[in-house]
């Protein structure tokens, strides 16, 4: 896999490699580039303070990196919006963006509505929990974009082992990219596997990209963009930046469980679309999972159901804004 | 045209607001200074960020000495004389210690947060603060981040610097996170150390069951308690902290008392400390024990009046700003100041609580009057207003 191992070598960045935020900051006016930063949230009030403040003052006053700072959330039961707010966030409710629409609840839908919402080229998705949070994480990934033009999509990853020996190491992502991921990608996109951590939360994308496609709301957004952007645009449209380590809380098994079933949808829909999978009957919509109780097993079923929104540009709401149409 | 005292008076509460439309950059520069850990003797990574603040300031003197100081210096109109604003970088807490800040509308929590990566954050926005003002000082203002200042650290950093700057320092000005209202200007005498009993590690069957590192310091503990202190001059023995023994089922064999003795006079220090070393000899001789007394800090008392210009004008100041003043004595970097007869006070910044513990927090509204007073105080000494005739 020649292209693998050129792309890796070529789109793959340090954070380190950005630290001049003064050039980079000429460079993006140079490029006449607007860039929004999306926070999509729900019960984050003990970290969003802390990333309003750090990007605000670091990428908004100190270099106008950042034109826009948004949360969107979803519905938190806690002060998130409240704290946002009084760091300088502009602060939107998911439900009240194309209210016209049938709400719907999920991390995707924030992340959808924010490319109707948010009026930059390019959109950053941070993720609000990330306790480590620093500067890092906004203009490592957007500088790829700024820097190169033929980049579309840049992800995160995280590397940065906290004591290591030296030699040979594993480098990658979590359970769920190790366990289901990476052995899809294996099989049906195998150029995708040069990501290293496909399911991160942050990533910075150009708008004519995001509004070109779907958006799974639940688990399944990540794998539906890497799948999407690369047979729409190929694996050169994609960059990945190191951001070291970041800091959140752990998910239990089970919770990753729901994770892969939404996942597992998400995929086997495209795979079917794009025929790599003929003949395969609708999938079940049920994860059924086992659970002890006292000396005995019991089977629990969930229901997860990956619903999609549809490419931002067929939204009749967003044609009149953005003065565009769907091909 | 040369501006009154009054004039800085009625300057303030302007100030104030001022300040508050930095919030976000300060905050920030907490955040970040606060979250590298920063223990006496590694406070290094501190220094850099600081420095790096320094040369986005555009201060084109600033350097890392020989001791790992950061040190960015504001030249000042007439460039004549020399103020010291310093803060020390270290903190008490190790770098394992979860550094992670949390910031919340009214508060900001995290280790080290109030003592001292306020202080710190604070020195480090000073630059953008007077610009945001329009402030240029007449004299340099020579910024410090100051290392090796805790515990073993015995104001290394500081003292170093002074000991090595050529020029005169007009009046130097100490940052503490808490407590606002703090004005501290004059240094007790202090000795600080640890006294460590060891037993020996081959088992000894004559002395089954006491043979053990905690048992002795117990009796030295005991006999130091018996010492009798005087209420005139004010003295006390401060009994920090212990450590001893590895587990449930094994004698100890180590264990350690932290101590600071501090005193008005340090005649009395002195006296006490030899007190110490008698009572270790003795403890020692009853039971053939190890017993170790080794002080590595000390200050000498000293420092500035109640009625210097200094003291009196950062009164009014606070007066002014609604700050209840609470002058009196400290082991901070005064001690360092005094040694080189230089007059010095030490400021706190804001309310804060749980200070040296994980959740360390500090209250942000109450900053911006903690700052307001501490550029209102380097106006009055810029001014010339707190230097005695």
């Amino acid at each position: 896999m020649k292209k693998i191992k050129e792309w890796i070598q070529n789109n793959t960045y340090h954070h380190s490699q950005f630290w001049d935020l003064k050039k980079l900051v000429e460079a993006k006016e140079k490029e006449g580039l607007t860039i929004s930063l999306c926070l999509p949230t729900l019960n984050e009030e003990k970290t969003i303070g802390k990333e309003v403040i750090l990007f605000k003052s670091e990428l908004a006053d100190r270099y106008p990196l950042l034109d826009e700072i948004a949360v969107i959330d979803s519905g938190s039961e806690d002060n998130t919006l409240e704290i946002a707010k009084s760091f300088g966030a502009d602060v939107y409710l998911a439900d009240d963006i194309l209210p016209g629409l049938e709400p719907k609840k999920g991390k995707g839908e924030n992340l959808w509505k924010a490319i109707y919402q948010l009026k930059g080229d390019i959109i950053v998705y941070v993720d609000a929990d990330i306790s480590n949070i620093h500067p890092r994480f906004v203009y490592g990934l957007v500088a790829p974009l700024i820097y190169n033009r033929q980049t579309k999509y840049v992800k995160a990853f995280y590397d940065r082992p906290l004591a290591f020996s030296g030699g040979i190491r594993p480098s990658g992502g979590g359970r769920v990219t190790e366990i289901l991921i990476r052995p899809l990608f294996s099989l049906y996109f195998p150029e995708l596997t040069g990501i290293i951590q496909p399911l991160s939360g942050e990533y910075a994308v150009r708008r004519e990209v995001l509004e070109q496609i779907h958006f799974p709301i639940g688990y399944g957004v990540e794998t539906s963009h890497l799948i999407d952007v690369y047979t729409k645009y190929g694996l050169d449209a994609f960059a990945q930046t190191d951001l070291d380590q970041r800091v959140h809380e752990n998910q239990s098994t089970r919770s990753l469980g729901k994770m892969s079933f939404g996942i597992l949808q998400t995929f086997i829909k495209r795979a079917k679309a794009l025929g790599i999978i003929e003949k395969m009957e609708d999938h079940q919509t049920i994860l059924r999972q086992t659970q002890a109780k006292e000396d005995t097993y019991e089977q629990i079923e969930l229901e997860i159901t990956e619903e999609e929104r549809p490419p931002m540009i067929e939204i009749e709401e967003y044609q009149k804004k953005f003065v565009v149409k769907a091909d | 045209m040369e501006t009154s005292f009054e004039d800085i008076l009625d300057s303030l509460s302007g100030l104030e607001e001022s300040v508050q439309e930095l919030k976000e950059i300060l905050l920030a520069n907490l955040v970040m200074l606060g979250e590298i850990p920063a223990p006496t003797f590694k406070e290094r990574e501190r220094i850099e960020f600081l420095l790096n603040r320094f040369k986005e300031a555009e201060i084109n003197k600033s350097s890392i000495d020989e001791v790992g100081n950061g040190i960015g210096i504001l030249e000042g109109e007439n460039g004549g004389g020399n103020i010291l604003v310093v803060a020390h970088a270290d903190t008490v807490f190790n770098k394992k210690a979860d550094h992670t800040i949390q910031v919340e509308p009214n508060k900001v929590t995290g280790p080290g947060v109030a003592d001292n990566s306020l202080g710190l954050s604070v020195l480090s926005t000073l630059p953008n603060l007077l610009d945001k003002l329009g402030i240029r000082l007449n004299n340099n203002l020579i910024l410090m981040g100051a290392t090796r200042s805790l515990g073993r650290g015995n104001l290394e950093g500081l003292r170093f610097f002074l000991s090595n700057f050529k020029q005169p320092i007009k009046a130097g000005l100490g940052l503490e996170g808490v407590e606002l209202g703090r004005l501290s200007h004059t240094s007790i005498g202090m000795k600080r150390g640890e006294i460590t009993c060891s037993v020996p590690e081959e088992y000894d069957w004559t002395r089954f069951g006491d043979a053990s590192a905690i048992l002795t310091l117990n009796e030295v503990i005991n006999r130091i308690n018996e010492i009798r202190l005087p209420q005139r001059p004010k003295t006390s023995i401060i009994m920090g902290s212990v450590e001893g023994g590895s587990s449930f089922n094994t004698t100890a064999l180590h264990a350690t008392l932290h101590f600071e003795i501090r005193s008005q006079s340090s005649e009395m220090v002195q006296e006490i400390h030899q007190n110490l070393q008698e009572i270790i000899a003795e403890v020692s001789s009853h039971n053939g024990d190890e017993i170790e007394l080794d002080i590595f800090a000390q200050r000498e008392p000293g420092g500035i009046s109640f009625s210097h210009p200094l003291v009196h004008n950062t009164r009014r100041i606070m007066d002014h700003l609604n700050i209840e003043p609470r002058p009196g004595p400290s082991t901070s970097e005064l001690a360092a100041f005094i040694d080189h007869d230089i007059p010095a006070i030490t400021l706190g910044l804001t309310h804060g609580d749980h200070l040296h513990e994980l959740n360390e927090t500090i209250q942000i509204e109450p900053m911006y009057k903690g700052i307001a007073q501490i550029i209102g105080t380097l106006l009055a000494i810029d001014g010339g207003y707190c230097e005695e005739d």
